[in-house]
């Protein structure tokens, strides 16, 4: 007899049986939250799925081989089931009570395959549990790889947002940065300013950094880069918001701001801006 | 073979480089251009360089010549429209071209070479 005979055996001949309970215990398991999230013939859609792709890899010829073709499409199924959960605000425990709820219905169809044999019964289940657990930690698993997916991909909008470029008067830009300058992040600020620029025919630039903590001798290089660059463009930069510490930090870093116009605030620097592209104010 | 246009209008030249920069196109517009601030007496050169999305450290240096020798012609140079891509090229490649005034597009670059005109 093959390894899991009777498992494979129990699970075809007690399909129906299985699928039914396995449902309804689902169904009756799942929170109020969980059943706006999913319908219950979506349920029993993935369900009737998984049961199939799991027949088909007990009755293939090695049911433990893992990179058997069988085996592939239940991870793949598994995968996509976790990733669609991820998208629907299930827990990771949701999730992975999808495949652990099963372990109830297919036990007491084992029990009824295994007759009185005690120890057949006991080695079926303990079968059973073993592949039915490592099914689980896989949706599992991609459940945390989705979800750190997510994470990075927000971190990454967070990157974009962070560095909004306005428009404080006709021809003149202000960027206020937030936030430690890394070779990622003047990259994007950057580019960011630059297709402004060409966007809005802007000459004057102000780039505030009122919001930076530290400079250092690779900030102050990015910064300069950024300055060099707006000026082959044929605009003007102006740097605003240097603070004490920042100035002295630069002055001993030996780092040369010569040929950049700074400024203490962004007022001072909007005053100059404005007086460069020809404007006047009043009170 | 192509060649970069070279417009004249009035005092100034323009030149518009619309295509793909190669590294001949480059040494032709170079002697093109001298040859025609001579002939033409002009006081001051636009390069429009808006349609080019792409710069290599030749080409950079190039366009840094070509400003010097102006100069030296007694004609100015502006280099207007640079792309973002190619500005941070440029920067990234250390050229930096220092002495060479920009400008955002050629209305900008006409009026900031009439007004050094204007104060010479």
């Amino acid at each position: 007899m093959a390894p899991s005979a009777t498992l494979a055996n129990a699970l075809q001949r007690h399909q129906k049986q299985l699928l039914s309970e396995w449902v309804s215990n689902l169904q009756s398991a799942a929170s109020d939250g969980r059943k706006v999230r999913i319908s219950p013939q979506e349920l029993g859609a993935q369900a009737e799925e998984f049961l199939q792709l799991l027949t088909g890899l007990l009755a293939s010829a090695s049911p433990e081989d893992r990179s058997s073709s069988q085996f592939k499409s239940l991870q793949g199924f598994l995968e996509d089931l976790s990733r669609t959960r991820v998208q629907q605000g299930f827990t990771s425990a949701e999730t992975a009570t999808f495949i652990f709820s099963f372990k109830q219905p297919l036990f007491t169809v084992l029990r009824t395959e295994a007759g009185n044999d005690a120890n057949l019964l006991a080695d079926e289940i303990w079968k059973a549990t073993k592949l039915l657990d490592e099914i689980g930690l896989i949706t599992v698993n991609t459940y945390q790889r989705a979800r750190e997916e997510v994470i990075n991909r927000q971190q990454q909008e967070m990157l974009e947002l962070s560095t909004p470029v306005v428009k404080l008067w006709e021809g003149i830009l202000a960027l206020p940065m937030i936030g430690t300058l890394d070779s990622a992040r003047t990259q994007i600020v950057m580019e960011a300013l630059l297709h402004k620029i060409v966007e809005t025919g802007s000459q004057l630039a102000i780039i505030d950094i009122t919001g930076v903590p530290t400079v250092d001798t690779l900030v102050a290089q990015h910064l300069l880069k950024t300055v060099t660059a707006i000026r082959l463009m044929g605009a003007d930069c102006i740097i605003s918001g240097v603070r004490p510490q920042i100035a002295q930090t630069i002055v001993h870093l030996g780092v040369d701001l010569a040929g950049v116009t700074t400024k203490a605030n962004l007022a001072d620097a909007l005053a100059l801006a404005l007086k460069r592209t020809g404007n006047t104010l009043s009170r | 073979m192509e060649r970069i246009p070279i417009l004249r209008i009035g005092d100034f030249l323009l030149a518009t480089i619309q295509v793909d920069m190669h590294d001949q196109l480059a040494l032709q517009l170079q002697d093109d251009l001298t040859n025609a601030i001579q002939r033409h007496g002009a006081k001051g050169v636009l390069i429009d360089i808006s349609a080019l999305e792409m710069v290599d450290s030749f080409i950079g240096r190039t366009i840094s010549d070509i400003s010097n020798m102006s100069r030296i012609l007694d004609a100015r140079t502006v280099l207007v429209g640079m792309q973002p891509a190619v500005a941070i090229t440029l920067v990234e490649l250390g050229l930096s071209l220092p002495g060479v005034a920009t400008a955002l597009d050629v209305d900008r670059g006409m009026a900031m070479l009439r007004a050094t005109l204007a104060d010479n």
